[in-house]
């Protein structure tokens, strides 16, 4: 029998995996952007249907809803591969505890919250966002999603074993989503008012990258001590 | 280094080091409180409620001062599974959190007459709000995880995670250049502000300090009882079950 697996096909199988499980029934992806939709939807009732109003704070509105949609889709990220030990032999792997929380991470972002940036623009109709605005929304999700998914995996690692772990990994998460939201939204209001979104956007980037760096370190740190 | 991890070791360290800090507290504190209130000049601009600066200042420098504490006690109990580090870092946390309240406090009653209002979500007081979330985090995190090595250290990793905030608070005055002023003591060219508000200033800096270190070694000395506590029930246990 030949044990060699490579590490490359371990990782893009569970990134197949875990994609395949969001989307199917019972998976988290369709939750999560349904709330994103519903969630938006409601501060039309909550401030008044007024068109300025709206257009005001639609990009805020649309990042914090796209915040809590993450949010919400991570509860079950490494959770349900700890309760029934597949996570044990993942992390025995060829790819080992870092490879692992990289494969759940690309698998959350493109399964869950690529899907936010793209059903943005459509949430952006209904908050009456401006026209020139409508690249800067989609473009600064796009580069931001990514940090949403990484400095998530760490919380949910750090509470994988915690029961009804949900609400504490939330506390945990949002203080550390606040430079991502500043700039996200930053870019789109300055689109929106004409100006270059650019040094937003680069920002933005910049915490994007950080949040790889220290996303990825500190979450394979929390799963090994997880599974001690 | 691990010539500490010994606790009575420690213990006699700290039992030496206590008196002298709660003496230099009260000293600096009496001297430190008379200054700021009695014998220094009101601000030209900002009247009396100058005075509030002596107190809130050094609160904030403590604020970040623990969270660095903290950290580092972390990474040493990360890194090189010091015994005591985690009991450092457990320590430090609720002074952290007070300090870090104590600076938002005396800041809104500070800003509500200098500003015109209590709160202004400018780029410094944001990251102070966010650092007051890091550690209640930090704890909440300690609390909700049984086994008390493991909580310690997924903490830890929090911990050291929420770092990056402490750069974004310190040029925060300086990238977004909006209400809270920027930095007047710690600065490259030298302090500048008056010699007769930077004594009372910084008389109160080392009072906060002393206070740290007593109240610091107080809580390592109870963090190492109930440890010993632990293990001394968990050992009766053990006992009473055997002799059965």
């Amino acid at each position: 029998m030949s044990a060699q697996i490579s590490g490359a096909r371990v990782f893009l199988a569970l990134v197949r995996r875990d994609v395949r499980l969001a989307w199917s029934q019972g998976g988290g992806a369709l939750l999560a952007l349904g709330f994103f939709f519903v969630a938006v939807s409601m501060f039309p009732f909550g401030v008044g249907p007024a068109p300025q109003v709206l257009a005001r704070i639609a990009p805020g509105v649309i990042w914090v809803v796209a915040l809590l949609a993450a949010v919400i889709s991570l509860d079950r990220l490494y959770q349900a591969d700890y309760e029934d030990g597949s996570l044990d032999d993942l992390v025995l792997s060829p790819i080992g505890p870092m490879g692992v929380s990289a494969a759940k991470v690309l698998a959350h972002w493109l399964s869950t919250t690529l899907p936010l940036a793209l059903l943005a623009p459509a949430l952006g109709v209904l908050m009456n966002l401006p026209d020139q605005a409508y690249g800067a929304l989609i473009f600064s999700l796009l580069v931001g999603t990514p940090a949403l998914s990484l400095i998530g995996s760490v919380g949910a690692a750090l509470t994988v074993a915690v029961r009804r772990g949900g609400v504490l990994m939330l506390l945990l998460i949002l203080p550390l989503y606040v430079p991502t939201l500043i700039f996200g939204v930053g870019a789109v209001d300055a689109a929106m008012s004409l100006t270059d979104p650019a040094p937003h956007m680069a920002l933005l980037a910049a915490t994007t990258l950080i949040a790889l760096v220290v996303g990825l370190f500190a979450s394979s740190a929390a799963l090994k001590l997880a599974l001690e | 280094m691990h010539r500490f991890a010994n606790p009575a070791q420690f213990n006699r360290l700290a039992d030496a080091i206590l008196p002298w800090a709660k003496m230099a507290f009260v000293l600096l504190l009496g001297a430190g409180l008379y200054y700021a209130f009695f014998d220094s000049p009101p601000d030209y601009q900002q009247g009396e409620s100058v005075r509030v600066m002596y107190i809130h200042v050094p609160a904030a420098w403590m604020a970040m001062f623990t969270y660095m504490v903290m950290a580092i006690a972390s990474f040493t109990a990360l890194v090189w599974r010091h015994p005591l580090a985690l009991l450092a870092g457990r320590a430090a946390a609720p002074i952290g959190a007070v300090f870090t309240a104590l600076a938002l406090i005396t800041g809104m009653l500070w800003g509500k007459p200098m500003w015109g209002t209590y709160w202004v979500w400018d780029g410094r007081l944001t990251s102070v709000l966010v650092l007051l979330f890091l550690y209640l985090g930090y704890m909440a995190l300690w609390q909700a995880i049984d086994e008390e090595e493991k909580a310690g250290r997924a903490a830890s990793i929090l911990a050291l995670v929420g770092v990056v905030n402490i750069p974004i608070i310190k040029f925060s005055v300086d990238w977004w250049s909006t209400l809270h002023q920027p930095a007047s003591v710690m600065r490259l060219d030298g302090p500048t502000i008056d010699g007769s508000m930077l004594m009372p200033l910084l008389l109160m800096a080392g009072a906060y300090q002393a206070y740290f270190v007593v109240v610091f070694l107080w809580r390592m000395k109870l963090e190492i009882n109930r440890r010993k506590l632990a293990v001394a029930r968990q050992a009766a246990m053990h006992a009473s079950v055997g002799a059965e």
